[in-house]
């Protein structure tokens, strides 16, 4: 009997597709996620958007509030560590957690390397902005990749430039030469094993999920368009004004994505969502995407 | 082979079982909602999020029409992980989870434990001569067994692939590997 294999930790990533994470603080909230049809949730002691606004180091959040959660649902149960902190990842499993984020969302704790995920048998989730990110973050042993977004702000435009980056850079890969594809391993800083196995299949060899300011069912069913195998939601629901009502929504647009009826079906009367950021209001440094090497 | 198999499509490794269906030369039909059920004889619910996959499959109808062609005995399906609980008449400890109760047993979500308890091995199925190589995801197992459900595979004495009928369901994930031979099964079983 073989646990923690790589095709446990992928095929695991495989059973989320279609689906919808969702960011939760207390048992409550993940209680309402698992209500609304979740398939998974993400264990925080803050949401992103408040970790914007409360600035300060953030760390991993307090063991006992991800076992509260654990315990309070049925539901897989993710939690975040920071880039790097190899023993936040230890203590998450040590606790049990089914998968691990690590999370440019939080404070990076290594300005260099990621953690070697192979190392452990739960496996990861990491943020990529374009290819050469997301297969660094493979070779690491990460089995499941999102976009990074720009988590906190509830605009997705960032996370639809992640999107549609990597699905250009994923056809051009199909659509080189076997012998140029060295030349672009390096320039991408990816290995060439990986590049090949792109080249060769015209997608991630994970499973893919957007993430980082998805905030209404439209940008939910968006992301799928783009061709995202599922999707994160952080802050935008239970910032909004009525989180069950939204977290249902936002899982029908999820698994009717092509069907216009469905959306505008649900799209209705949801209240207010979460207050917006724009871009062009954030400076460099609050930008969270950038992290991650 | 030859025949068109619909998938479930709401949620879960949909994608694997469409591959699966197309190495056996079988057309895979998306189903999402009780309309895409026409003209169809055989159905895969795959893995993914019970409970996702039940409250989905209860909204537009479809859990109610996929339940009257199966008691009609005009629909095969089959079920794998999330899709076998889903099929199941009891799930011990969640008595309000949305399910299809065509086969007579009682099912025990995650019974192996977390996702840190998952593992792989290999197989005896009856019927078939070699192992088969089982992938168990925070996998079930069939307790409780009622009559005329029989069983086609164990696991440490626990059933893991059991057959009522023109319904199958396993506990673990087929699809994930490249071995036809459990999907040929069920075609066989489904009349194609």
């Amino acid at each position: 009997m073989e646990k923690g294999t790589f095709q446990i930790k992928t095929g695991f990533a495989e059973m989320f597709k279609g689906g919808v994470i969702m960011d939760v603080t207390t048992p409550e909230q993940a209680v309402i996620a698992e209500e609304a049809g979740a398939v998974a949730v993400m264990a925080l002691e803050r949401v992103p958007a408040d970790i914007r606004a409360q600035g300060g180091v953030a760390r991993m959040s307090d063991p006992k509030i991800i076992k509260e959660i654990m315990a309070a649902v049925s539901i897989p149960v993710m939690a975040k560590v920071r880039i790097g902190h190899f023993v936040e990842a230890m203590i998450l499993e040590a606790i049990g957690v089914d998968f691990i984020d690590e999370s440019e969302v939080l404070t990076p704790a290594d300005e260099e390397h990621h953690i070697d995920k192979w190392k452990f048998k739960v496996p990861f989730v990491c943020g990529a902005r374009n290819l050469g990110e997301a297969l660094r973050r493979i070779a690491e042993g990460a089995a499941m990749i999102r976009t990074k977004g720009e988590a906190g702000t509830g605009n997705v435009v960032e996370a639809v430039r992640h999107a549609r980056t990597m699905w250009k850079e994923i056809r051009y890969v199909q659509s080189l030469r076997e012998d140029e594809l060295m030349a672009y391993a390096k320039e991408i800083g990816a290995p060439y094993e990986l590049v090949k196995w792109v080249h060769e299949h015209g997608r991630l060899p994970v499973v893919n999920f957007a993430a980082g300011g998805i905030a209404t069912p439209a940008d939910a069913a968006l992301m799928m368009h783009l061709g995202m195998d599922g999707v994160f939601v952080g802050s935008g629901i239970f910032k909004s004004g009525d989180p069950r009502k939204r977290a249902r929504a936002i899982v029908r647009a999820v698994a009717h994505y092509n069907d216009p009826e469905v959306l505008a079906e649900v799209s209705e009367d949801l209240g207010e969502p979460m207050v917006g950021i724009n871009l062009d209001q954030l400076k460099e440094e609050e930008r969270l995407a950038k992290r991650g090497w | 082979m030859r025949g068109v198999v619909g998938v479930l499509a709401l949620q879960g490794d949909f994608r694997e079982h469409k591959e699966a269906l197309k190495r056996l030369g079988i057309e895979a039909k998306e189903v999402r909602k009780k309309e895409h059920l026409e003209g169809l004889k055989a159905l895969i619910v795959p893995g993914g999020e019970s409970t996702t996959i039940g409250k989905l499959a209860r909204e537009y109808g479809l859990e109610e029409a996929v339940r009257q062609r199966v008691a009609e005995g005009s629909l095969a399906v089959f079920g794998t992980c999330a899709g076998a609980i889903w099929l199941a008449r009891e799930i011990l400890g969640y008595p309000e989870q949305p399910r299809l109760g065509v086969l007579d047993v009682a099912v025990e979500r995650n019974a192996f434990g977390r996702q840190v308890e998952s593992f792989e091995e290999d197989l005896f199925i009856r019927g078939f001569s070699e192992p088969f190589h089982g992938v168990f995801i925070r996998a079930p197992v069939f307790r409780r067994l009622g009559e005329g459900v029989e069983v086609l595979a164990e696991l440490g004495g626990l059933p893991v692939l059991v057959r009522q009928g023109k319904v199958l369901a396993s506990s673990f994930h087929p699809e994930l590997t490249e071995d036809p031979r459990l999907h040929r099964y069920f075609l066989e079983l489904a009349g194609f």
